[in-house]
């Protein structure tokens, strides 16, 4: 008999009765969903800026290499999609159009689409994720009904720059990923 | 070893003790800090109790959906019975394509199996890319924590091994500077590796994706610059829809360090164009909890480790006393499971207070889990569990005149005695810990005096 054969066997020699699956209700959700937003993704150690204060944003921090898959945001002198993430191996900047973000915790999704090579938000040293304003949502659950027929080949919530605490719970920012993570309210 | 007397080992070292003690209950009040900002907590729990539930009582139709569905989205499904099983697929996966080093993101499971050792065996080098967990591979440990592998360490402990490894200044203890260190060192790794290994928090049997979880993105970091991603899950972990995350999603980082989601929640549908998905269902004793009725529901964990932050034995003894790949109280009633002979101390590493109980995010009722595996336990050998000091107490209980005399005994005792004797490295309860002041007279002796 196959493995999967006996695992599957050993799991129904026991089995129960059925059961029902238990429905999620719906759950208040916060009022102010951008304060809540802002306020959850300082505390995972992101920052806000809006659309007017993003080009003097950009120009202080005098990045050269930088990458850019958004629609909303305009910045000149970029460099070309590689069909290997090999080659990204020096970025310093990526930016990136988020679809869909949930007040309560501040994670931001995106899927192949926004991020077309999957290693993008990782190995790039800095992050910039946008967001419309009118798609933040409440929390989790709302994320998941707007999100929950699309087929994603890859996605992905993101809520913050890379972290650890590894060393005496003492938090770093900047453990494999992004050292910093900006997102751009449109 | 037994739990007491590897707990005493780890004692020695009082002030670092009475730091990971500290430690640790911080994270827990972390916890309790985010958890009582969402007024629908309890609520939550509840859900994802029931749908964990739900999980168990039909765990052969979600994985052959989770099965046929991911099969569908071009993944690789295998399945392993055991341990054994599991290393020689991931091996054979590796010869396939001529692969001599990987990177490996946090996965308890691996560890369970002793992958490691399997594949170095065979001349393959494993990087494990969770910091913690780099720590202690380079220190050659297992994590002592499921989700702080590194917590019983100092950074002091640490700069020494990465001046060592990683040519790090000499006593530069820096958390900063030790973690920027180890993210060039990885990084290089991750350029490198062909082949990448996750474990997996969740796979959805609707849609037969699976969910990674991290702070550090080092399983992202892995996988999207390898060719081939070998994905390592218990069978446990299946649920049943996409929309069931949103529950499970939103107790994990609560639960587990306090903050309201973790940074990267990545979600693996289907490979890139030109890349391989794999993934390895594995049962090694989970189909045999299944069947046991009174502790099948320790398969609802989804690997918090809020328990272990709670414990006041686990803060107090430290992850390797417990001697499995999970500690702490969710191990205690998961490692018997496995091992009944080699795991009997730990169900009687708990003061059976319930904490765990009350802060698992599935409800998972711990303590009493711990007190049946105990009945189990002395059923099976009753000289297998007790310790001296139990054994004595065995004796008292049986005969009523010597439980009278020994109580009165006892409140005399307690107060002439010498700490040195209470203190006794035969009263391994006694250690760490002073004992109340006894009372003048029994509750007998005041009921004589004071009855109407």
């Amino acid at each position: 008999m196959s493995s999967r054969d006996q695992i599957i066997q050993a799991i129904q020699k026991v089995k129960p009765d059925n059961q029902t699956l238990p429905e999620i209700p719906e759950f208040r959700v916060p009022e102010d969903l951008l304060a809540t937003f802002i306020l959850s993704i300082e505390g995972n150690k992101g920052q806000v800026v809006s659309k007017e204060d993003f080009s003097s944003w950009l120009k202080e921090k005098g990045y050269s290499k930088i990458l850019s898959n958004s629609d909303r945001l305009e910045v000149s002198n970029l460099q070309i999609l590689p069909s290997d993430p090999h080659e990204l191996a020096e970025l310093e900047l990526a930016i990136l159009d988020g679809q869909w973000a949930s007040a309560e915790n501040g994670a931001i999704w995106l899927d192949d689409t926004q991020l077309r090579l999957r290693a993008i938000p990782f190995i790039t040293e800095h992050l910039v994720i946008t967001i419309p304003e009118s798609n933040i949502l409440g929390n989790m659950h709302q994320a998941y009904d707007k999100i929950g027929a699309a087929h994603s080949s890859f996605g992905v919530f993101i809520a913050g720059p890379s972290k650890t605490a590894d060393i005496e719970q003492s938090l770093v920012i900047g453990a494999h990923g992004a050292k910093s993570l900006t997102v751009v309210i449109v | 070893m037994s739990h007491p007397s590897k707990a005493a080992e780890f004692l020695k070292d009082q002030a670092k003790s009475h730091w990971h003690d500290e430690t640790l209950w911080f994270v827990r009040d972390k916890r309790d800090k985010i958890s009582k900002s969402i007024p629908e907590w309890e609520n939550l729990r509840t859900l994802a109790s029931g749908l964990k539930d739900y999980v168990l009582n039909n765990l052969d139709s979600l994985l052959l959906d989770f099965e046929a569905n991911a099969k569908k989205n071009g993944i690789h499904v295998h399945w392993a019975v055991d341990a054994e099983e599991h290393n020689q697929i991931v091996h054979s996966i590796l010869e396939k394509h001529d692969c001599k080093a990987i990177v490996k993101s946090k996965s308890i499971l691996t560890e369970e199996c002793h992958l490691n050792p399997y594949l170095e065996k065979r001349g393959i080098e494993v990087v494990d890319t969770d910091l913690g967990e780099r720590i202690v591979q380079f220190l050659q440990q297992p994590p002592s924590h499921i989700v702080l592998p590194a917590i019983h360490l100092k950074k002091a402990d640490i700069s020494k091994i990465f001046h060592e490894k990683l040519q790090t200044e000499k006593g530069n203890e820096d958390p900063t500077y030790l973690t920027h260190a180890a993210r060039l060192h990885l990084r290089e790794k991750f350029l490198k590796a062909k082949v990448a290994i996750t474990g997996v928090n969740f796979g959805v049997a609707e849609t037969g994706e699976f969910v990674v979880c991290t702070n550090e993105g080092n399983a992202d970091m892995g996988v999207h610059l390898a060719d081939v991603h070998i994905a390592c899950m218990g069978i446990e972990k299946i649920i049943p829809r996409r929309k069931d995350l949103g529950v499970f999603l939103r107790l994990l980082a609560r639960s587990a360090t306090g903050q309201p989601i973790t940074n990267y929640n990545s979600h693996f549908r289907s490979p890139e164009p030109g890349k391989e998905i794999h993934i390895v269902l594995l049962d090694n004793g989970r189909t045999r909890q299944l069947a046991r009725d009174k502790f099948k529901n320790s398969l609802k964990c989804i690997r918090c480790g809020a328990c272990m932050n709670t414990c006041p034995i686990y803060r107090r003894s430290g992850g390797y006393s417990y001697g499995s790949t999970v500690p702490g109280p969710i191990g205690s009633i998961l490692s018997p499971g496995i091992d009944v002979k080699k795991y009997s101390t730990l169900p009687f590493a708990s003061t059976l207070c319930g904490s765990c109980s009350d802060v698992c995010p599935v409800k998972i009722n711990i303590h009493e889990q711990l007190y049946e595996w105990r009945q189990e336990i002395t059923k099976a050998n009753p000289d297998l569990a007790k310790g001296m000091s139990m054994k004595m107490a065995s004796g008292i209980f049986t005969s009523p005149l010597a439980y009278k005399i020994s109580g009165s005994l006892m409140r005399k005792s307690l107060k002439a005695l010498p700490k040195s004797i209470i203190y006794n490295p035969l009263n391994v309860w006694g250690k760490e810990r002073d004992l109340p002041n006894p009372p003048k007279e029994s509750f007998k002796e005041w009921y004589k005096k004071n009855r109407p």
